[in-house]
C-alpha cells in the first residue's frame, strides 16, 4: 500500500476520535437545547469548571485559597488529602447538580418566554462568570488531571498494522478510552430519555412547556434535571480533554469547536451530534493533512466553521435537525 | 420650567422631526460638543487618553456597527473581531502601498473594503437566522483572523508577522505613528465619531432604518408588506461592516500603531463588543455609547481600586473582572434587557413629569 494512503488511513482514524470527543461535547448542548430552548454557549466553560472542581476535590485544595490569602494575609493552600478518583467524581457531580439548581434559580427562571437570542446571550454572560469564577477558585494555573485512565500509544494496534502494513499506525489508548465512554454515555441518555418517567417529561417540555405544565410536568424540575445531566456530559469531557491535554483555559473553548458539530448535525439531534462530530473531526484532519501544507497550515481553527456554513446555506436546519417551519 | 416641551414651539417639520425635542437636550448636546473639542486636547494627558478616551471612541464607533447589525436589523454578529481585523490590515495595505494618501482616506477606504467583506460574509444570513447565524459569523472571525496571520502578503512580509503604521500628518499634526501626541490621536476619533455618529443616527430613524427594525421584528411579515429582505439584510451588514471596519483602521493606526492579528482582533474582541451593546441598549445610538464607556470605564475602575488601592495581584483582579462582567450580563438581560439606554429613558420621562408622579 502506498505511504501517503496509509498517512491518510491514520490522520482518518485520529481524526474519528478527536470527533468523538467533539460530540461528546455537542452532546450537552444538544440536550439542553431540547429540553429547554436554551443555547448553551456556557457548555465548554461547564467542562472546564468541572474538570477544575475535580482535580481541586481530589487534591484538597483549598477553594478560593488565593483570594483569601490576598484577603486576609493568611496561608491557605491545600488541606492536605487526596482522595480516589471516585469519590472525587462523585463529589463534582454533586457540584454539578448544585449548580444547576443555582442556574435554574438565578437565571432561568426569570427569563422564561424571553426570545431565544437572549437567553443565547445570557448564557454567553454566564459561561464569562463562570470562566473568572472558576479561576477565582480554583486557580488559573495548567493542572494535571489523572483519573486512572489508560494514557499512551496503543501497542496492540501498532504492532497489529505494522504485520498487516509494515506501518504501525499511531493511536493514543485514551482516544479508544474516549470512544468507548462516549458510546456507552449515548446509550445511557438514550435509554433514559426513551423509557424512564422523567425521560418522557423531559422530551415533553422540549416539544411545549405549556402543554407540558398542563398535564402536571414540574417546568423547574425538569430544567434542574437537564442541566444536571448537562452538567454530568461537561464532567465526562472535562476529564476526557483534561487527561489529554492538561487542564487549562483552552478546554472551554472545545464549546467553540463544538458549535460547527451542532450545526451540521443539527440542534435537536443526538444522532446528528455523533454523525456530525465524525464528520468535522476527520474532514478537519484531512483537509489540515492534504490541502494544510498548500496554504501555511493551521486550518483547523476555521475549517469546521466555514464547512458548516457552506453546508447550512443548502440545508439550514442541519443534516438530522427537524425541518425549519415559519409561520407568521 | 426647565425640562419642559412647554414653550419650545415647533413651526416646521424639521423642527418637528429633530434628534433632540427639548431645548435642554440641545444647549446640552452642543455644549457636550464644545468640551470635547475645544477643553478636553487642551487638558487630557497620555494616562487618560490611552487608557479611556480613545479606545472608548473607537469602541463606540465599532459598537455603533454592531448596534446596527444586531441591534435594529437583528442579525446577531460574533465576527465584530474579524471585521475589525479587515479594517486595520486594509488600511495598513493602502498606508503602505500609497506613500502619499492621507489618513483619513485610508480610514474610509478600509472601511469600505470592510463593508465589501461584510456583504460577503451577510450572503448567508439570507437563509440561516437566529443562532445558526450567529455561529456562522464565527466562521468569518476564525478564517479572518487565520488568514491575516498565515498570508505573508496582507502582513508585507514582516519578519515578526506584526502591521506597524508609517507615520502620516493633517495639517501639519502627526496622527499616526510613534510620534503622535495624545490630543491628535483624541481628536483623529472624535472627529470619525462625531460624523458616524450622526451618520447612524440619521441612517436608522430613515426608510432603511425602518426597513431593518422590521425584518428585525420579523422577517415574513416584512417581506410581505414589501421590504426586500435581501436588500435589508446586506445593507445592514454593509453598513455595519463599514462602521466596524473604520473602528478596525483607527483601532490598528491611530490607537496602537503596531498590532499582531490574533492578539488585537481575537474573538474576545467580538464578545466585548457585543457586551457593549448588551450593556448599553440594543437598537440605541446613544446605548451603544454608553455600552462602549461603561466596557472601557470598568476594567479601568476595577485596576485602580483593586490593584492600586487595595494591593491586591493584577491575576485576582483580572478574574474578578471577568466575573463582574458576566454577571452583570445576566443582570442587564434580567432587569433591562434594553440596557443602559432604556434606564436613561424613564429618567428623563420622569424628569420631565416632575415634580408630579405622573
Amino acid at each position: 500500500m502506498p505511504d501517503t494512503l496509509l498517512f491518510a488511513i491514520e490522520v482518518t482514524l485520529n481524526g474519528l476520535m478527536a470527533g468523538v470527543l467533539y460530540a461528546l461535547v455537542a452532546l450537552g448542548f444538544v440536550l439542553i437545547f431540547k429540553a429547554s430552548g436554551v443555547f448553551n454557549y456556557a457548555q465548554g466553560v461547564m467542562a472546564l469548571f468541572a474538570a477544575l472542581t475535580l482535580v481541586g476535590i481530589m487534591e484538597g485544595q483549598v477553594p478560593f485559597g488565593h483570594l483569601l490569602n490576598v484577603i486576609f494575609g493568611t496561608e491557605l493552600t491545600t488541606f492536605g488529602w487526596t482522595l480516589p478518583s471516585v469519590v472525587g467524581i462523585l463529589l463534582t457531580m454533586g457540584v454539578m447538580v448544585v449548580l444547576a439548581i443555582l442556574i435554574e434559580k438565578l437565571i432561568l427562571k426569570h427569563l422564561v418566554n424571553q426570545p431565544d437570542i437572549i437567553l443565547f446571550m445570557a448564557t454567553i454572560g454566564l459561561a464569562y462568570f463562570m470562566e473568572g469564577f472558576g479561576d477565582l477558585m480554583w486557580g488559573s494555573d495548567i493542572k494535571k488531571l489523572d483519573v486512572g485512565l489508560p494514557q499512551g500509544i496503543s501497542d496492540v494496534i501498532d504492532t497489529t498494522t505494522f504485520g498487516w502494513f509494515g506501518y504501525g499506525f499511531f493511536i493514543d489508548k485514551l482516544d479508544i478510552t474516549a470512544t468507548v465512554v462516549a458510546a456507552l454515555l449515548v446509550t445511557v441518555l438514550v435509554l433514559f430519555s426513551q423509557y424512564t418517567k422523567q425521560g418522557r417529561a423531559m422530551r415533553a417540555v422540549a416539544d411545549d412547556h405549556q402543554a407540558a405544565l398542563s398535564v402536571g410536568i414540574s417546568l423547574r424540575f425538569i430544567w434542574v434535571l437537564v442541566w444536571s445531566i448537562a452538567g454530568f456530559v461537561a464532567l465526562v469531557a472535562g476529564i476526557m480533554w483534561g487527561a489529554k491535554s492538561g487542564v487549562q483555559f483552552s478546554l472551554s473553548l472545545i464549546a467553540l469547536k463544538a458549535l460547527p458539530v451542532l450545526m451540521l448535525g443539527g440542534f435537536t439531534s443526538i444522532p446528528g451530534a455523533i454523525v456530525g462530530g465524525l464528520i468535522i473531526g476527520v474532514g478537519e484532519k484531512l483537509f489540515e493533512f492534504f490541502i494544510g501544507p498548500m496554504v501555511g497550515g493551521a486550518t483547523e481553527n476555521w475549517f469546521a466553521y466555514v464547512l458548516a456554513l457552506l453546508f447550512l446555506v443548502f440545508r439550514p436546519q442541519g443534516l438530522f435537525g427537524e425541518r425549519i417551519i415559519e409561520r407568521v | 420650567m426647565l425640562y419642559r416641551e412647554a414653550g419650545d414651539f415647533k413651526t416646521t417639520y424639521v423642527e418637528d422631526g429633530q434628534t433632540f425635542p427639548l431645548k435642554l437636550d440641545r444647549i446640552g448636546y452642543w455644549a457636550l460638543l464644545v468640551v470635547a473639542f475645544g477643553v478636553v486636547p487642551f487638558i487630557v494627558n497620555d494616562y487618560w487618553a490611552n487608557a479611556a478616551l480613545v479606545p472608548f471612541l473607537i469602541y463606540a464607533i465599532a459598537a455603533l456597527g454592531l448596534n446596527i447589525l444586531t441591534g435594529y436589523c437583528g442579525q446577531v454578529s460574533l465576527g465584530t473581531g474579524g471585521f475589525m481585523a479587515v479594517g486595520a490590515y486594509a488600511s495598513y495595505k493602502l498606508l503602505t502601498a500609497m506613500p502619499w494618501l492621507p489618513l483619513p482616506i485610508a480610514v474610509i477606504l478600509a472601511g469600505l473594503v470592510t463593508a465589501a467583506v461584510g456583504v460577503l460574509f451577510g450572503l448567508p444570513s439570507l437563509r440561516i437566522k437566529g443562532f445558526y447565524l450567529a455561529v456562522a459569523t464565527l466562521a468569518a472571525q476564525f478564517f479572518l483572523v487565520w488568514l491575516f496571520n498565515k498570508m505573508p502578503w496582507f502582513y508585507n512580509y514582516s519578519a515578526s508577522g506584526q502591521i506597524t503604521v508609517p507615520e502620516r500628518s493633517v495639517f501639519g499634526i502627526i496622527v499616526s505613528g510613534p510620534l503622535t501626541s495624545a490630543p491628535a490621536k483624541y481628536l483623529t476619533c472624535l472627529s470619525f465619531l462625531l460624523v458616524l455618529g450622526w451618520l447612524a443616527r440619521n441612517l436608522t430613524r430613515g426608510a432603511s432604518g425602518r426597513k431593518w427594525m422590521a425584518i428585525r421584528d420579523m422577517d415574513i411579515a416584512a417581506e410581505i408588506i414589501g421590504v426586500n429582505p435581501l436588500a435589508a439584510k446586506l445593507t445592514a451588514f454593509a453598513v455595519s461592516s463599514f462602521f466596524v471596519g473604520v473602528a478596525g483602521a483607527l483601532f490598528f493606526s491611530v490607537y496602537l500603531g503596531a498590532v499582531e492579528v490574533g492578539e488585537a482582533f481575537g474573538i474576545n474582541k467580538s464578545f466585548l463588543v457585543l457586551f457593549m451593546i448588551i450593556i448599553g441598549g440594543l437598537g440605541s445610538i446613544f446605548g451603544s455609547l454608553a455600552g462602549a464607556a461603561f466596557m472601557v470605564l470598568l476594567p479601568v475602575f476595577l485596576k485602580n481600586v483593586l490593584v492600586l488601592h487595595l494591593g491586591w495581584p493584577t491575576d485576582v483582579a483580572t478574574h474578578l473582572e471577568v466575573m463582574i462582567v458576566g454577571a452583570m450580563i445576566i443582570m442587564f438581560l434580567i432587569l433591562e434587557p434594553h440596557g443602559i439606554a432604556a434606564l436613561w429613558r424613564v429618567t428623563k420621562e420622569k424628569l420631565r413629569l416632575w415634580p408630579f408622579p405622573h
